[in-house]
């Protein structure tokens, strides 16, 4: 009986719904340059990516990491240096950076999950804090003025991405690409047993599962997806940075996926969308950004806690 | 003048009461933090906004009354407690049902607002606040030159701290207090007025921070970031002491200012990182904390 069920799980196909929304994403993003910047797009997809990442953590593990800042951060800078400094293509590069990410995971993941809930979050702060810290130190990231002018280089040494649109593109594909994979993660058994985890610690160690083993995967995964992001968003910005490792970085990704929707697939990119948005808008305002994020993760939590996608999909009563 | 391991004494001692001054603001901080998690199971984000809130009121005092450090001393914790328990009676209050982590993140986005507002009629460079006059000189020890305001911090942490433990641990209110930690229906079934307790702790843990950032500004100077760094180096401090025990998170501040002091004089490159080293390496030896109780 439970062979069967753990058998139909292992394959679903993907909801209705979710199959619709997924394409309407796609081709909005791919509409989309022609009414808006392809820089400003680019950032969207990065942070979306990023915040998709963080989801995979509180979402389906319901471990709320507050130092994703940390791995997000530092691939952007080995990526940036690769780039930059060795001369590596840029996919090389990419794969520098979130190389980084994923060990960094593996190391500060098997850490963290030895305290549970609320200190598992000061954890992960206080550890990223402390990277924080080597970054601030280390020659290489040039402290206060960042990596800069990182090259953008051709992709497979062919693809000029110092093109706009080659650039545009070659963001879309890995954004494109690794929420699919991030989907495919969630709906596999692996997944599965996370959500078992996220729902009942102690009956899914009495069900014989390696809670901790199950945690860590699933801390790294989302270090590495992360890492995609803070890599390739050093390419498209050309520019690596203190801003990217520092905590408020750590409590913007946690706000985009609270606005989106916690535990949702197309929350996270919502409300990556939805404060990229929001703060371009308000640049003008300067450090009042914090006190306006301030307050919209007030109001999130007392009376908006499903979030943008979260509500719409509890309205609709439909899976997204 | 003598040396220590090939370092004058007077830098070692120098460094060893800068050690015990910021113990004095972890201990102090850690406890207000320990306290409303035992009531409130929340971590509370908005602690070191709080604390730059005493400094700032301190401030204010001076600057628009007139009124000086002693005044403020009493006044400003008084009024940040207030605050904090209109916060709770607001915001913490209607969230208690849910998962806690709604609390942090509601915190978290507190801090945002208070320190952010801040910044932006104060800037980030620091207001100067001076010393009263009854505490400024100092007293030459023999082997160190030791400012009397530095000597009254030290002195006066230690004995809120030890207060603060006397009242919870073996007082009255304080076993009403503990009782509602582990069983608050049961509590409140015996008449004993658990959400307004609960209110009253919070604002006690926040008076703390607030009396924490009073006893700061005449040392670092007033500024509206002063406490968002300070708060996540007070959260490494709780995971290494766990926040099961008063005496252990007191015990883990004063220790862990004093190791931090330490590694400034041998080791000043690590000076910013110590304390988050120490708190991997308790993390893996002894994963509960070095007082905390495995949850």
């Amino acid at each position: 009986m439970a062979m069967s069920a753990a058998k139909t799980q292992a394959f679903v196909a993907p909801d209705r719904s979710e199959a619709i929304a997924f394409l309407v994403m796609t081709a909005v993003f791919i509409i989309a340059p022609t009414f808006a910047y392809p820089v400003f797009l680019m950032k969207v997809l990065c942070f979306a990516l990023f915040a998709c990442a963080f989801n995979l953590l509180i979402g389906y593990v319901g471990l709320l990491s507050f130092g994703h800042a940390l791995f997000f951060g530092w691939a952007s800078y080995i990526s940036a240096h690769a780039a930059k400094v060795w001369g590596l293509t840029p996919e090389l590069a990419i794969l520098a950076g979130t190389a980084t990410a994923a060990v960094l995971g593996i190391v500060v993941g098997a850490l963290a999950i030895r305290r549970q809930g609320i200190y598992f979050a000061m954890i992960t702060l206080a550890l990223a804090q402390m990277m924080y810290f080597f970054a601030v130190q280390a020659p290489f990231t040039h402290g206060e003025d960042g990596i800069q002018a990182v090259p953008r280089g051709r992709l497979f040494g062919i693809i000029d991405l110092a093109d706009q649109t080659n650039m545009y593109v070659t963001v879309l594909v890995i954004f494109l690409a690794c929420f699919l994979l991030i989907y495919r993660i969630i709906n596999s058994p692996f997944g599965e047993v996370l959500k078992a985890i996220r729902e009942n610690e102690p009956r899914a160690i009495s069900l014989g599962y390696q809670v901790d083993r199950y945690k860590l995967m699933a801390f790294v995964l989302s270090a590495t997806f992360a890492g995609v992001a803070g890599a390739t968003k050093a390419l498209v910005f050309q520019l690596a940075s203190l801003t990217d490792v520092d905590w408020p970085m750590s409590g913007e990704v946690v706000l985009m996926t609270l606005v989106g929707g916690l535990g949702t697939v197309f929350g996270p990119a919502v409300g990556a969308f939805f404060m990229v948005s929001l703060e371009n808008y308000l640049t003008t305002i300067g450090q009042w950004v914090f006190v306006v994020q301030g307050v919209i993760f007030v109001v999130c939590v007392m009376v908006f806690r499903r979030g943008i996608v979260g509500e719409i999909a509890h309205l609709a009563r439909i899976k997204l | 003048m003598f040396q220590i391991f090939g370092i004058p004494s007077q830098a070692l001692f120098g460094q060893l009461l800068l050690g015990l001054i910021n113990g004095s603001f972890y201990a102090l901080l850690s406890l207000g933090l320990a306290v409303i998690f035992g009531m409130l199971n929340v971590i509370n984000f908005t602690h070191g906004a709080q604390y730059m809130l005493g400094a700032f009121t301190a401030f204010f005092l001076l600057q628009y009354l007139g009124l000086g450090y002693w005044w403020a001393i009493v006044i400003a914790p008084i009024v940040v407690g207030i605050i904090g328990m209109v916060i709770e009676r607001l915001f913490l209050q209607r969230l208690q049902n849910l998962d806690h982590l709604y609390g942090l993140l509601l915190t978290f986005g507190l801090a945002l607002i208070i320190e952010g507002v801040f910044r932006n009629f104060f800037g980030s460079s620091g207001l100067p606040y001076a010393v009263p006059p009854s505490l400024q000189g100092g007293t030459n020890l023999g082997f160190m030159f030791l400012p009397n305001y530095r000597a009254w911090v030290v002195v006066c942490a230690l004995a809120v701290c030890l207060a603060t433990w006397f009242l919870i641990e073996r007082t009255k209110l304080g076993a009403y207090l503990r009782a509602a930690t582990e069983n608050p229906t049961l509590v409140r079934a015996f008449g004993i007025n658990v959400p307004r307790l609960i209110t009253v702790t919070y604002g006690v843990g926040v008076g703390l921070a607030a009396l924490a950032g009073v006893m700061a500004a005449p040392i670092y100077n007033v500024s509206p970031q002063m406490g968002a760094n300070l708060i996540i180096v007070v959260f490494a401090v709780v995971v290494i002491g766990g926040m099961g025990s008063i005496m252990g998170a007191i015990v883990t501040g004063f220790g862990l200012g004093l190791i931090e002091g330490l590694t400034k004089v041998f080791f000043p490159q690590a000076a910013n990182t110590a304390i988050f080293v120490i708190m991997a390496i308790v993390l893996l030896i002894r994963p509960a904390g070095l007082f905390g109780r495995r949850a």
